[in-house]
């Protein structure tokens, strides 16, 4: 039957045509259009490859910020606790320090006081003791004489009489 | 819905009636001579007949006598039974239909012939096809570098990568760099051959895939692949499988086998492709047929029969459109399985 046996005519095209294209084809059809293919398939590949980077570096960059801002944040809080405590140190020293200087001024002025009271009180008892014996001369030289004695006793009586005033 | 169907239908009888008239003047029809005449191959390209005359390529004809002479000349010239430079086309015997010369007892006898058949120029229109398609498919990736291609050179890049990454990858294993080539150019050769079989007019029509000569040289492709670049475990596998020693030794039965097989595989992709291509023009021819056959039945059986027909050849192209993408693809997923198998290790 001739459908089953071969042409040699045909044959031999057949084999001249498709070695001839498949020749043609494996050097600049086929292998360029499969590398092409595959290239931009490893390109896609890598591009997202690098943008997963790119992001996961974005976000530890976010993380860090928000740390550091945390940590200034921290810092700001401790520097002005610490400001805080100093003021009110400050504060501390500079009332005790007047209330010190106050007290230091107090005495002083009583201790003045009690000076000038005391020298006073001494200037008086000898102006009084003058004035005194000036007095009792004045009387005696009326009544008596003069006598030691008697200025004594007016001293003791003017003692005792300042002391008990005082 | 309803009215677009009685308008088909409509359209549909007139055209019955159309192909009814012409026919039924004509003698009786012989639809296994129309069907051979239209599988096999022809010395010119028959396209119509447009009243009366027939509208045909006449291709050359290549023929060399026993003397060793080359002749070239139009197929034009042994039209009609005429003899030129003692080539005729024979009519019966074994030769029928080709080209023979008469030897001096008076027999025919074949000449070595390289005509340009009908199949042959649809050989070459095909390849032209074929080359100029990948190589503008080709050119279009050196131009757009990194880009995705869109409509036709989409559509291939869709084939193409599907039959490398699930066909010859899976199927070759790791070499399958060096046959993806030759596989590819195997699949788009009867993807294209196959499709252009099924158009009915000029370029197409030519049962290239249904011819054995093609499949054959296929084939023969595939049995050189597979068996020249196979491992030492291949060849250790067909001369001495893994069977009990028994069926080795005495009388090497399944060396024979295996060896047997090396043969048959190739042989069955090519009886495969062949059959099935043939058969679904054969079907097709067949069913067109059917209306010239049943015009001298009357009107009203010729009516019937050639809605059946139409509707039934309708069905069979598609189907055909199926079983030229399906056979491209078993062809090349098998070879692809050969030549993986002679190349494990």
């Amino acid at each position: 039957m001739s459908l089953l046996t071969p042409d040699s005519g045909l044959l031999f095209w057949m084999l001249l045509s498709f070695g001839i294209v498949l020749v043609i084809l494996s050097k600049f059809g086929f292998p360029v259009i499969v590398k092409a293919i595959e290239e931009r398939k490893a390109y896609i590949d890598h591009s997202i490859e690098s943008a997963r980077q790119a992001e996961a570096q974005l976000a530890h960059i976010q993380a860090e910020c928000a740390q550091r801002l945390e940590e200034a944040k921290a810092q700001q809080n401790v520097i002005l606790r610490e400001a805080y405590a100093e003021k009110e140190r400050i504060l501390e020293a500079a009332r005790q320090e007047a209330t010190h200087e106050g007290q230091k001024l107090i005495e002083e002025a009583t201790r003045r006081i009690r000076e000038e009271k005391a020298q006073a009180i001494r200037e008086m008892r000898g102006e009084l003791a003058d004035l005194s014996l000036s007095i009792a001369e004045k009387i005696m030289r009326q009544n008596l004489g003069r006598g030691t004695a008697q200025e004594e006793a007016i001293n003791r009586l003017l003692d005792e009489a300042t002391i008990s005033k005082s | 819905m309803k009215r677009r169907g009685y308008k088909w239908m409509g359209w549909l009888l007139a055209l019955c009636w159309l192909c009814a008239f012409p026919t039924q003047a004509q003698h009786e029809v012989d639809v296994q001579e129309i069907v051979f005449t239209h599988i096999q191959d022809a010395y010119s390209w028959h396209i119509t007949e447009w009243q009366g005359r027939e509208i045909s390529i006449p291709l050359p004809i290549i023929v060399r006598n026993e003397a060793g002479e080359w002749s070239l000349f139009s197929a034009e010239r042994l039209a009609h039974g005429n003899t030129y430079e003692g080539y005729h086309i024979a009519q019966t015997g074994e030769y029928a239909g080709k080209v023979v010369a008469q030897d001096v007892t008076g027999a025919e006898i074949r000449p070595l012939d390289l005509s340009i058949t009908k199949n042959v120029c649809a050989l070459f229109i095909s390849c032209g096809l074929l080359v100029s398609l990948v190589l503008g498919i080709a050119h279009w990736y050196k131009r757009h570098p990194m880009e995705v291609p869109k409509g036709f050179v989409g559509v291939m890049e869709v084939l193409i990568s599907y039959i490398q990454e699930e066909v010859i990858k899976p199927s070759v294993g790791k070499h399958y760099h060096s046959f993806s080539a030759y596989l590819l150019t195997v699949f788009f050769f009867i993807l294209l051959n196959n499709l252009l079989g099924i158009l009915p007019i000029f370029p197409g029509g030519a049962n290239l895939t249904g011819n054995i000569a093609i499949t054959a040289v296929l084939a023969i492709g595939t049995f050189i692949a597979t068996n020249a670049f196979a491992t030492k475990h291949y060849w250790k596998e067909i001369f001495w499988p893994h069977t009990p020693i028994y069926l080795k030794v005495p009388l090497p039965i399944m060396p024979f086998v295996e060896f047997f097989g090396i043969f048959t595989k190739p042989i069955a992709l090519m009886i495969r492709l062949f059959a099935n291509i043939m058969a679904g023009h054969t079907i097709i021819l067949a069913l067109t047929c059917l209306i010239f056959i049943t015009a001298a039945q009357g009107v009203l059986i010729h009516t019937g029969m050639t809605v059946v027909s139409v509707f039934f050849c309708v069905f069979m192209n598609g189907l055909e459109i199926l079983v030229a993408c399906l056979q491209a693809y078993i062809f090349t997923i098998l070879s692809a399985n050969f030549i993986g198998m002679a190349k494990e290790e």
